[in-house]
């Protein structure tokens, strides 16, 4: 067995590089297909009759008129008569018929008679909400000792909207049987793995007859680890119907049911020595994710503030169920914490580099990589040149302000196989079920191949999204690179030992004394002695070399644990209350990297999101229906490119991060641009503006509540 | 979408004579940007939809003397490379104001002026006037984005045209062609806030096809200014455009109009008013705006666009007298 490991820093051709993405211009030019781009012969469409009304009962239905419509081919009601619905657009009826547009008229055709019942949607105002689920509080210490002793205290309430994931390629699938006990379903999915075993629960199946196939996928963020009712019921529809179907949701149902990050508000009081030392922390918090409510984010976050009691509401909302979205509760947790411990570096008259870097100590196991970070963002966005004491910027409309957050995360590799085969034409090729969500996740994989078999990366081959490949893990948490780049590089490595043995004889030299560099195969002491890698690959024999890799394994080649702090500088019209990006920069650990340029670009995307749901972005239910009212593209306020000011992103590299090995980076990024920016806002118009996302309303609101309008 | 049949006449004459013949549910297609998602959003369900797109003369802008003529079928790309247009900078911004070049390219000045309200509730198919149980869902729902001024009756959303204000303010008129011939009237008086659900925002009759806008010849110092939060493609919360009559530097005569605060482009006499025989000074600016937003009843959400309006009217009459903030 081969010594498990990374190439050492002078011996890496590719890893490390900027590279980029190998499906780049398959994206670009249309050629890569997605689930909604897949299309089979005699193909029905399938569409959904969904509830109006975000808590009712159904108290007739009537699908006859949509049964006998012609070019509708089957019909499935999921929730009839007598069912209490418990948010807006939930799924009743299932209809697939031959065009689209007969789909559509038909499901128009359902009648449907509703009992409206009373719902609760808006849970920004606890004291509103019908019904309050207070959870034990979490003491350690004596936070109220601590609290009493403080020499100064600072209290505020701080809080982030509901939002969607907003995946661009929306929910859904295209179901095949093959015949009638087989099963091919082209997923949206970030778990291909995962999938077969839900479709099989759902019908009553085996598992090994579904086969889950995922080339591409147009985002996730969290919410496509389920097959999800409209996944059964597409394969279901096709089984009754005898044909293929397509089923993908439409941008309402996308935004409204297909995606929910849980709110999270608060109110906290901290307590500190006149030198800026915490010592207390108390908080009471809630928020939503839908009717099973919420559970508490990591609340104080990062900061291990030694006295705190933190006290959590979970409020049950007429509203379709929250999925787990990028960091799940971080950017809450992050928001909730870096946002009071401004306000209270502010009424301490400090800095908050300074503040945070007195406290540093309390972050941990990562004190040392934060305070790092920290000179470093702080250096990037000039900092100490344009900082000014909270509110004391220009005389103009147009102020100007910093602020900082800071974030940590996991990622440890996930349980993934590869399996790897080298064919005696010297072709390399990697099989993986794992999809790739957009990351990067092919070219990752591509690099550990080219590098360990010292190929250039045009000439292997990476074979994935597809189940009948060896099982990955779901791309959730941040764990996809370390365990995909895991498992291909174990087996790469085993398999390069076994060509190398068998090429061993023709160079005359012993198995360990050969090396795969630059295409070829040499001898290490003597490279005159060597031979092109396809000369090299036809001594293996008739038989590919085939070997499985697995994660984990032997040899540190994944770590958990990850530290990261970003910057925000912002401009606020005051008198507009419009905030617009400056610049905003990321400074992330995510120990080795194998791509700096798809990690880089990771980074961006978080930045790119964070900015959304600080600045425009949250679900904005109605109290009068229930409904979330902007389900479309035209008022879910997304930033465009000029929204997003100048991003710098900065990847720690070198001794003391690439020896941790492969660490993800999906999450980390996305974790603190909304508390970097609430802080740079409050820096620059002198008050907090309590909740997120900071729209002119509310950025006004606090101005006139601060007495500074 | 309802099925539709469509039909591409050649000129106006045969577009009336298609919509007054047609006993059915027509609709004017010019762009499209607008009319094909309420299509498919089902809050209109039209069985003809008569195309302009072939019909001759109207995609053209013409000066005649000082006075510029503009098709209703000149796309907003086209409006911003026109070197006639240039004359009204706040014509030029009111345009630069919808950032989506596809937009840009594909919509028309005549669907500016004609394309319905945002609001949400009557896109969700609640109605103009968005009633339910005999009462206002807006006023009882989320009014964040709604009407400010001009809200006393039951119409409460506001008026998106983003060319209508400047427009108004550069005393436009419109020119439409119906069975009876063509009529032309000022294009402040195309608008109306409708009183019952089956009223239009528009005095645009059933088989009638606007056909061009005209801006008659008169020097101004003109401006719009847009509070818009993004970028990106975005309704304005508020906006203003300005047409002010200069001696030296004193204000003659004023025209002020506010967007996206009322179910009309609405029209501030009591602005001009504050300016006239006045020097324009950082003051006045701000004393005009708040004299247009002084009769503003918010809604229970919506007290931060009267402060946005406010805003938009001194810094349109800043932009004017060429002082940017």
């Amino acid at each position: 067995m081969a010594d498990y490991s990374w190439p050492e820093a002078g011996k890496r051709s590719l890893i490390g590089q900027r590279i980029s993405r190998l499906d780049g211009p398959a994206k670009v030019t249309g050629k890569a297909r997605y689930s909604h781009d897949v299309n089979r012969p005699g193909m029905l469409y399938g569409h959904i009759l969904r509830c109006p009304h975000a808590h009712a009962r159904i108290t007739r239905l009537d699908t006859s008129k949509a049964d006998a419509m012609p070019g509708v081919k089957a019909v499935r009601v999921v929730q009839g008569e007598g069912t209490e619905i418990q948010w807006a657009l939930d799924e009743l009826v299932f209809v697939a018929a031959t065009t689209e547009e007969i789909a559509r008229d038909a499901v128009g055709a359902i009648q449907v008679e509703y009992e409206v019942l009373p719902h609760f949607v808006n849970e920004e105002n606890k004291d509103q909400a019908p019904e309050v689920n207070p959870a034990q509080a979490q003491t350690t210490g004596d936070p109220d000792a601590a609290m009493a002793a403080a020499e100064v205290t600072s209290e505020g309430t701080y809080g982030l909207a509901s939002i969607s994931h907003c995946c661009l390629e929306p929910h859904g699938q295209v179901c095949e049987w093959e015949d009638s006990e087989h099963l091919v379903a082209y997923c949206s999915t970030q778990g291909v793995s995962i999938l077969p075993g839900q479709f099989a629960q759902g019908l009553q199946i085996p598992a090994s007859d579904v086969r889950v196939i995922t080339p591409y996928m147009g985002g996730g963020f969290g919410s496509k680890f389920s097959v999800d009712r409209w996944g059964i019921e597409c394969a279901q529809l096709a089984r009754q119907a005898g044909a293929p179907v397509k089923l993908m949701l439409d941008r309402d149902a996308e935004l409204t049911v297909a995606g929910d990050r849980p709110s999270a508000y608060a109110s906290v009081k901290l307590g500190a020595s006149r030198d800026g030392q915490l010592q207390a922390w108390i908080s009471d918090s809630w928020g939503s994710g839908g009717l099973a409510g919420s559970g508490s984010p990591p609340l104080p976050y990062v900061v291990e503030v030694p006295n705190r009691r933190q006290q959590h509401s979970s409020v049950p909302t007429n509203i379709g169920s929250s999925r787990a979205w990028r960091a799940p509760n971080h950017p809450q947790g992050c928001l909730i914490t870096m946002a009071a411990l401004e306000d209270l570096a502010a009424k301490l008259e400090m800095d908050p580099l300074d503040f945070f870097l007195k406290n540093i100590a309390l972050t941990g196991r990562f004190q040392e990589v934060y305070a790092q970070e920290l000179r470093l963002a702080a250096e990037m966005i000039g900092w100490k040149d344009s900082w000014h004491p909270r509110g004391a910027g220009a005389t103009g409309p147009v102020k100007q302000g910093l602020g900082l957050a800071l974030h940590t995360w996991g990622g440890r590799g996930h349980n993934s196989n590869c399996e790897l085969v080298v064919y005696p034409d010297g072709v390399v090729e990697a099989k993986l079920a794992s999809q790739d969500l957009g990351t990067g996740t092919r070219t990752v994989i591509g690099i550990v191949l080219a590098e360990t078999f010292g190929l250039p990366l045009e000439s292997v081959k990476v074979s994935m999204g597809d189940s009948q490949y060896p099982a990955s893990g779901p791309s959730g948490g941040s764990t996809t690179v370390g365990g995909v780049s895991s498992s291909t590089r174990r087996a790469a490595q085993d398999a390069l030992a076994e060509v190398l043995s068998r090429v061993a004889p023709h160079l005359e030299a012993a198995p360990e004394e050969l090396e795969a560099v630059g295409g070829r195969v040499r001898v290490k002491n003597d490279p005159g002695r060597s031979l092109a890698w396809k000369d090299a690959a036809a001594k293996i024999g008739v038989n590919p070399v085939s070997v499985t890799g697995r994660n984990p394994g032997a040899g540190n080649l994944t770590d958990s644990g990850v530290a990261g702090v970003q910057m925000a500088d912002v401009s606020v019209d005051v008198d507009t209350g419009l905030v617009r990006i400056n610049q905003m920069v990321a400074v992330q650990d995510c120990g080795l990297i194998i791509d700096l340029k798809t990690a880089e670009s990771q980074v961006y995307g978080a930045l790119i999101m964070g900015i959304a749901y600080a600045l425009s972005e949250e679900k904005i239910m109605d109290p009068v229906t229930g409904r979330m009212l902007n389900a479309d593209m035209e008022f879910y306020k997304l930033p465009g490119v000029l929204d997003i000011g100048r991003l710098r992103v900065h990847m720690m590299t070198g001794e003391g991060f690439d020896d941790r090995g492969v660490i993800g980076l999906g999450e980390p990024p996305v974790i603190s641009p909304g508390a970097a920016i609430s802080n740079a806002v409050a820096n620059a118009i002198g008050v907090r503006v309590p909740h997120l996302p900071l729209t002119p309303d509310r950025v006004l609101d606090a101005l006139e509540k601060g007495g500074r309008a | 979408m309802k099925a539709f049949a469509y039909a591409s006449p050649s000129n106006t004459q045969q577009a009336v004579q298609l919509l007054s013949s047609h006993s059915g549910q027509a609709a004017l297609l010019a762009g499209g940007t607008d009319l094909l998602s309420l299509m498919k959003d089902l809050v209109v369900s039209p069985d003809l939809l008569v195309s302009l797109g072939k019909v001759q003369g109207l995609d053209r802008i013409t000066r005649q003397g000082d006075a510029l003529r503009i098709g209703a079928m000149v796309t907003l790309e086209q409006l911003l490379a026109d070197p006639e247009a240039q004359r009204y900078p706040g014509l030029i911004q009111a345009a630069q104001g919808v950032t989506s070049p596809q937009i840009r390219s594909q919509g028309t000045v005549g669907g500016d002026l004609c394309q319905r309200p945002r609001c949400w509730y009557y896109r969700k198919g609640h109605g103009l006037l968005a009633q339910h149980n005999g009462s206002s869902m807006v006023r009882q729902g989320d009014n964040r984005y709604h009407a400010i001024l001009g809200n006393s009756g039951d119409a409460l959303f506001v008026n998106a045209s983003s060319l209508a204000p400047v427009l108004i303010a550069l005393q436009a008129r419109v020119r439409i062609a119906g069975p009876e011939g063509e009529r032309d009237l000022p294009l402040s008086d195309f608008y109306r806030t409708p009183q019952s659900p089956d009223e239009k925002e528009y005095a645009l009759e059933k088989a009638e096809v606007l056909m061009e806008v005209e801006i008659p010849a008169g020097e101004t110092s003109n401006a719009t200014y847009e509070v818009r939060q993004r970028e990106v493609l975005d309704w304005p919360l508020a906006a203003a455009s300005v047409a002010l009559g200069m001696q030296g530097s004193q204000v003659s005569g004023a025209r002020v109009v506010l967007g996206h605060v009322a179910p009309v482009p609405w029209v501030s006499r009591e602005a001009a008013q504050v300016l006239e025989g006045r020097e324009l000074t950082d003051q006045l600016a701000r004393q005009a705006g708040e004299a247009a937003v002084q009769a503003a009843k918010p809604l229970s959400r919506n007290a931060y666009k009267v402060r946005l309006a406010r805003v938009a009217v001194e810094r349109a009459l800043l932009r004017a007298a060429g002082r940017e903030i």
